[in-house]
């Protein structure tokens, strides 16, 4: 049994002009220890995809189908008290932008002890000893002047490093981290990569990468999803979807990444940008972007198609797909 | 704390001159305290005489600097009704007007923490909806309203209450009279001190729901939610603390603001208090005991905004009272 | 897509705007705001045509007989069919007291509040638009003067002119007083406001665009700045209003504002206060049920609009 399976998972923004869908179809799974991303540009759905592994959508967001298995038990449909057990406990999540996530009047200790409070029934003064520990964990010079500042004391690098040893103080299993290094000074963020990544492998958490950023993927994780308009439209083996590229936007998004530009040259960008969720084309999201738009892409949405190790959600792949097949049929018949 | 500490003396000093100095120009327009004092029989040489003799012609400067002198001793004239030192008067009716304050501070802040903090959590309910209704009716009936509506129904129609005066007190500390300890001053107190509220708690339940409404979306709560909290350990001490930061600062005003209404209440419950007596000061052209009540009302004022400045400064740990860094 | 359309074949008239705007479909949804909008546009009527509405002059001595005096309203036992909400302690007919005296408030509430934008938009302009020492030392001069509260400035300034001109004098300015006093003591509302939406405009591409192709600052500032402060100015001053006739009546049952012979609401609620006790209330309670549904749907407006504007408003 898979760690975490997500299926068919729906949800919903309920506004007051009408229903919008914020993800559709949601199917993966996470193994104990495995490093998955989850690509795309803002708005596609990725941090709603987060909040929602958590049942922590605020409203008017609601789960409105679909099953979130963690180790057999459905996140979807928990009581609140059950979920509260297992968020920072079981699960836990690291933010953007450190220098919001942490409450301003209160210290650094008092925040990290009312987790440990809330999960263990151990005294407050072992609380305050793990939460030490996990300081120097993370590498927080002199831990125990740091404990008891107020996060304003301390700069942007060191918050992100706290909110880490916070996402582990539980020794939980999976880790959610949403974009855990875009809000932070370019100089520092291989460093706190490498110190969540290394916490990471050292205690076997299984970690959900969410981030803008393909180079990032492809170099920490080993599966990945690339997401668009609240769909996953590709998902597979990192390397296999770095490499080889299945559906256009995909392969848009790797284009246009720096490095494949030729040095003075305009960089390949995919032209037009994404819908709103609330205008969302009929068919294939995609299709007013395509260049490989066919008919098909205005009626239908595209279902998966298997692709190497890789699923993709694109109807001219399925088309290629079925061509090929056929050619092959064609050469073994003769 | 010391640096603090003179920052507001020296705040404290200056508000005390701009009122020092508005009190004095109208002790020197307004009224003519030779004629209080010897009335209209005299010719016009002995007046100039007198009136030399009394300073009355000495430049503005001078005279202001011996108002000021006299001020800093406590001495801020006679009452021209009473007949007795304008401070000592006003100082005589200030715990009446302080046990009123009192007492709708106690109301407001007692109803209008756990109303908009409520409401905020669930706007949607049927309750919350209520309280936004009725305080929206609330800062839209103007405070003397409230209490002839209070009056008309407890004390008229119902005869529950009594409808004007302090009743009886006892003495405190051996100068305050107080009502908070006999049955029959408290009876007086509700009244009044539910008009007086009635203004302000609707103020501040509106502004503590917008306020932790916004707490309530930040990202800190989200993470406080994602690190598996108790709803109460997040709304109680996560959004509230959050949440009475402008609350302090916003109510710290409106609590000296308070003290305005004062005047009104005072005058619709007949409250032996310090507004009521200034109304009267205004319309006897008591001079004397106009100027005291404006320098003791600014020295609550002073006071009141220092106390919340402490206050914030406790509260939030990014402001430091002390000097070091 | 629409709005593409649109611009191509001709520029959407004014109206045309108005009713696809966000504000007037919000409008169309909301019963409350719909109901509180027609009650004050029927006070503002009143208001407007009280000399043609009422039956008698109020201002009009010899049309008052002290003999009329405290007749209950129609529905009472021992009324007169003449005065269908009865008279007043003078024997005035109270319908007619109660529109020249919404006349009164209102006039009073608009004045002043016109006076607050103007002073107010006018700092806050400046202080925003020049930034620096003027800047700060206006904001400062708006800190000052918010932390005294305007119901004490007002009250001590009344008072103190009413002694110094005399009860005879002061009622003849009252009316001037009340807009000066009212109006001179909020302005800070206005200017913070202001203040904060200009230092956000500023930023934007269209005031540098109006700079470099040579514009002076004033008109900078009001032709191209302004237009875009006008939804906080709008929601601020229905809040202002309704907040100025409030001021306006407190101060007038404190014997500062109107006199009796010119009652605004206010005045007319205080001189009814001593007979309230006789049991004559109507003097005391039909005008002050005018007075709170007036502020009433003026405050429901207001909310309303803030809602859907959603204006960025200075806090504290």
């Amino acid at each position: 049994m898979a760690l975490l399976e997500v299926r068919n998972l729906d949800v919903r923004f309920g506004l007051r002009s009408g229903e919008v869908q914020a993800l559709r179809d949601i199917n993966f799974s996470l193994e104990r220890g495995e490093r998955l991303g989850v690509v795309g540009e803002s708005g596609a759905g990725k941090s709603v995809l987060g909040f929602s592994i958590l049942n922590l959508l605020s409203q008017p967001g609601y789960i409105a189908g679909g099953e979130i298995l963690f180790e057999g038990q459905n996140l979807a449909a928990m009581s609140p008290k059950q979920l509260r057990s297992i968020r920072g406990n079981r699960i836990s999540m690291i933010f953007q932008d450190p220098m919001m996530t942490l409450n301003p009047v209160l210290t650094i200790g008092q925040q990290m002890v009312e987790c440990l409070l809330a999960h263990r029934k151990i005294s407050r003064k072992d609380a305050r000893r793990i939460a030490l520990q996990k300081l120097k964990q993370v590498q927080i010079p002199s831990p125990e002047t740091r404990i008891d500042q107020y996060p304003h004391e301390l700069s942007g690098g060191m918050r992100q490093r706290i909110v880490i040893a916070i996402g582990l103080l539980m020794d939980p299993d999976i880790i959610i981290a949403d974009e855990p290094t875009t809000a932070l000074d370019v100089t520092i963020q291989a460093e706190i990569m490498d110190l969540m990544l290394e916490l990471c492998e050292r205690n076997s958490v299984a970690l959900i990468l969410i981030t803008h950023d393909l180079g990032i993927v492809s170099q920490v994780t080993r599966r990945a999803m690339v997401m668009y308009a609240g769909r996953i439209i590709e998902q597979g083996p990192t390397r296999e979807i770095i490499n080889d590229a299945q559906h256009p936007y995909t392969q848009g998004l790797m284009n246009a990444l720096p490095q494949m530009a030729i040095p003075g040259q305009r960089l390949n960008q995919i032209r037009g940008s994404m819908p709103p969720l609330q205008n969302i084309p009929t068919g294939c999201a995609f299709n007013p972007r395509c260049d490989y738009v066919l008919d098909v892409c205005h009626r239908e949405l595209p279902g998966f198609t298997r692709s190497g190790g890789c699923k993709v959600a694109c109807h001219m792949v399925a088309q290629m797909k079925l061509e090929e097949e056929a050619a092959v049929h064609a050469l073994e018949v003769k | 704390m010391i640096a603090f500490l003179i920052k507001r003396v020296v705040q404290a000093i200056i508000v005390m001159f701009v009122i020092s100095l508005v009190s004095f120009s109208i002790q020197d327009n307004l009224g003519d305290p030779l004629r209080e004092l010897v009335g209209q029989s005299v010719s016009e040489a002995e007046r100039q005489e007198l009136r030399d003799e009394m300073g009355l012609n000495d430049p503005f400067l001078v005279q202001y600097a011996r108002f000021a002198k006299n001020a800093l001793q406590g001495d801020l004239g006679t009452s021209y009704f009473f007949k007795e030192p304008a401070l000592e008067v006003i100082l005589k009716k200030l715990p009446a007007t302080l046990e009123l304050v009192l007492g709708a501070t106690l109301i407001i802040m007692l109803l209008s923490v756990p109303l908009g903090v409520y409401s905020a959590i669930k706007p949607y309910s049927l309750f919350s909806r209520a309280v936004m209704g009725f305080s929206i009716i609330g800062i839209s009936v103007p405070v003397f309203l409230t209490a002839i509506g209070l009056i008309y129904l407890f004390s008229i129609e119902l005869g529950w209450m009594p409808s004007f005066g302090r009743g009886e007190t006892t003495q405190i500390l051996g100068f305050w009279g107080s009502g908070f300890f006999t049955a029959d001053g408290l009876a007086h107190l509700v009244l009044p001190c539910i008009s007086l509220a009635s203004i302000m708690l609707p103020l501040f339940i509106r502004l503590i729901r917008a306020e932790m409404m916004e707490v309530l979306q930040s990202e800190y709560v989200k993470f406080a939610w994602a690190k598996g909290l108790s709803p109460r350990r997040i709304y109680f001490l996560h959004a509230l603390k959050n949440t009475m930061l402008p609350v302090i600062t916003v109510g710290g005003v409106q609590i000296g603001t308070m003290v305005a209404y004062t005047i009104l209440t005072e005058t619709v419950f007949q409250w032996p208090g310090m507004g009521f007596l200034f109304l009267e000061a205004v319309n006897r052209v008591d001079t004397p005991l106009i100027v005291a009540y404006l320098i003791v009302v600014g020295a609550i004022f002073v006071v009141t905004n220092t106390l919340v400045d402490l206050i914030y400064g406790l509260v939030n740990p990014t402001v430091k009272l002390a000097g070091k860094k | 897509m629409n709005d593409h359309v649109q611009t191509l074949d001709a520029p959407p008239s004014a109206w045309q705007r108005f009713l696809d705007s966000h504000l007037w479909h919000s409008f169309t949804r909301d019963r409350v705001a719909q109901f509180s909008l027609l009650v004050f546009v029927a006070y503002g009527l009143m208001a407007l045509l009280a000399p043609l509405i009422a039956p008698y002059n109020p201002y009009d001595p010899a049309q008052i007989d002290i003999l009329n005096a405290e007749m209950p309203p129609s529905w009472e036992a021992g009324s007169d069919p003449a005065f269908w909400l009865g008279t007043d302690a003078q024997g005035r007919d109270l319908w007619s007291t109660i529109l020249y005296g919404t006349r009164v408030s209102l006039a009073i509430g608009l004045c002043a509040v016109a006076l607050q934008a103007v002073i107010g938009i006018v700092i806050g302009l400046l202080a925003g638009y020049r930034g620096g020492r003027v800047d700060s030392l206006l904001m400062r001069f708006a800190d000052v003067q918010l932390s005294f509260s305007t119901m004490m400035v007002a009250i001590v300034v009344l008072a103190v002119f009413q002694a110094t001109f005399g009860t005879e004098l002061y009622q003849e300015l009252a009316m001037v007083m009340l807009i000066l006093v009212i109006g001179i003591a909020e302005w800070p509302q206005y200017a913070r406001t202001i203040r904060a939406s200009v230092l956000a405009e500023k930023k934007k591409e269209y005031v540098d665009a109006a700079r470099v192709i040579g514009f002076k600052a004033p008109r900078i500032m009001f032709r191209h700045i302004l237009p875009n402060t006008l939804s906080p100015i709008l929601v601020i001053s229905t809040v202002q209003v309704a907040n100025a006739i409030i001021a306006e009546a407190s101060l007038s049952f404190l014997g500062l504002g109107m006199p009796v012979s010119e009652p605004s609401l206010g005045s007319l609620i205080s001189s009814g206060f001593e007979y309230i006790f006789s049991g004559s209330w109507w003097i005391t309670v039909i005008p002050g049920a005018v007075l709170i549904s007036l502020v009433l749907v003026m405050n429901l407006l207001g909310d309303w609009l803030r809602d859907v504007l959603n204006p960025k408003l200075y806090k504290g």
